[in-house]
């Protein structure tokens, strides 16, 4: 199977047909829910408390519902907008942004307790015109979302990487951006269910990694 | 889009992000409607901390509230009624259709069926 992000770029790929077969497949709404688990158990929020929370590359909505129910406030950004105009119809709860991670994130200092991002950030890695030149997309997002995030403020995106190559150059731009940075691999064995979580903090937190 | 997130959202455009007028947004012809949302005190408490409140202001008046008082209410907890009536505007009201201007570069960000598009022009991009 080809990867998605070699196709096309997320917004022509992810168009209505993709959207509703992405969101309605029971294989994918199952990963997506693990793999949101996971995420935030790598965040170790505080317990029973409700926080203010960024979801970068929020799809339809998978990961948000599941946000929703453990009583968590978000905000959802995307580039597709067939994918969040599913996310409408299933009525989520978060804000609907159509935005390109890429061009940054919109919102102003200290302004999240944390983010979450599954599936998404290899995206960044991709040049599909010359106005996308993948190194100043990973500055651009990753710098903004430093700003963005309260100080101490976590944020577990897991991804697909293509290479090598592509841990480096993510890893790279967060540190560069001023996260201390670490990418944790799940299942490191198995070719199907291996999965890496880049996992970032802004600045010191009391409650560890 | 709930009215909470306009006291964070701001320009885009790489080229404001050092400028002051990029922050609040301008609001016209904004469609609001009410949608009950669960109470959570100590949620609307660690928001309100974080509240530009001008900017809560300003923005409350583009979109036609001017009853809120000019400086942030202090010992919140014990005023109740302040608390459900900022409930009810940050948490409740929504914003699903309408018009957000940067005042520095002027760009225009258009909320259409409650999704608010920042997707930039190329020549805006980078
Ligand atoms: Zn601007």
């Amino acid at each position: 199977m080809s990867r998605p992000e070699q196709i096309a770029p997320p917004e022509i790929f992810y168009n209505d047909d993709e959207s509703q077969k992405y969101t309605t497949s029971t294989r994918v709404q199952h990963i997506q829910a693990q793999m949101t688990f996971r995420a935030l158990e790598l965040l170790n929020l505080e317990p029973n408390k409700t926080h203010f929370l960024l979801d970068v590359g929020c799809g339809s909505g998978l990961s948000g519902e599941i946000l929703t129910e453990e009583n968590q406030i978000w905000v959802g950004m995307d580039i597709a907008p067939s994918m969040l105009a599913t996310a409408l119809d299933r009525e989520v709860d978060g804000d609907l942004f159509l935005s390109d991670m890429g061009t940054g994130v919109p919102f102003r200092a200290g302004t999240f307790d944390a983010a979450i991002s599954i599936s998404a950030i290899q995206w960044l890695c991709n040049a599909d015109s010359t106005l996308n030149e993948p190194k100043a997309r990973l500055a651009r997002f990753f710098n903004t979302l430093y700003a963005a995030l309260k100080r101490g403020g976590k944020f577990v995106g897991q991804f697909y990487p293509a290479n090598e190559n592509q841990i480096i150059q993510i890893t790279g731009a967060a540190k560069v951006a001023g996260f201390q940075c670490g990418v944790v691999v799940d299942d490191p064995e198995s070719k199907k269910k291996k999965k890496h979580y880049l996992v970032l903090q802004a600045g010191y937190n009391e409650r560890p990694l | 889009m709930k009215f909470l997130t306009t006291n964070f959202v701001k320009c885009a455009v790489k080229a404001c992000d050092a400028s002051d007028a990029s922050f609040p947004l301008k609001y016209d012809e904004c469609e609001l409607e009410l949608q009950e949302h669960e109470y959570n005190q100590e949620f609307l408490i660690s928001m309100v901390d974080r509240l530009d409140w001008n900017a809560l202001v300003r923005v409350a008046a583009d979109l036609g509230n001017t009853a809120l008082p000019v400086t942030k209410p202090e010992n919140l907890v014990e005023n109740e009624q302040m608390l459900k009536d900022l409930h009810s505007l940050l948490l409740e009201t929504q914003i699903t259709n309408g018009k957000m201007t940067c005042k520095n570069c002027g760009h225009i960000y258009y909320i259409k069926d409650s999704i608010a598009n920042f997707l930039l022009p190329p020549h805006l991009a980078n």
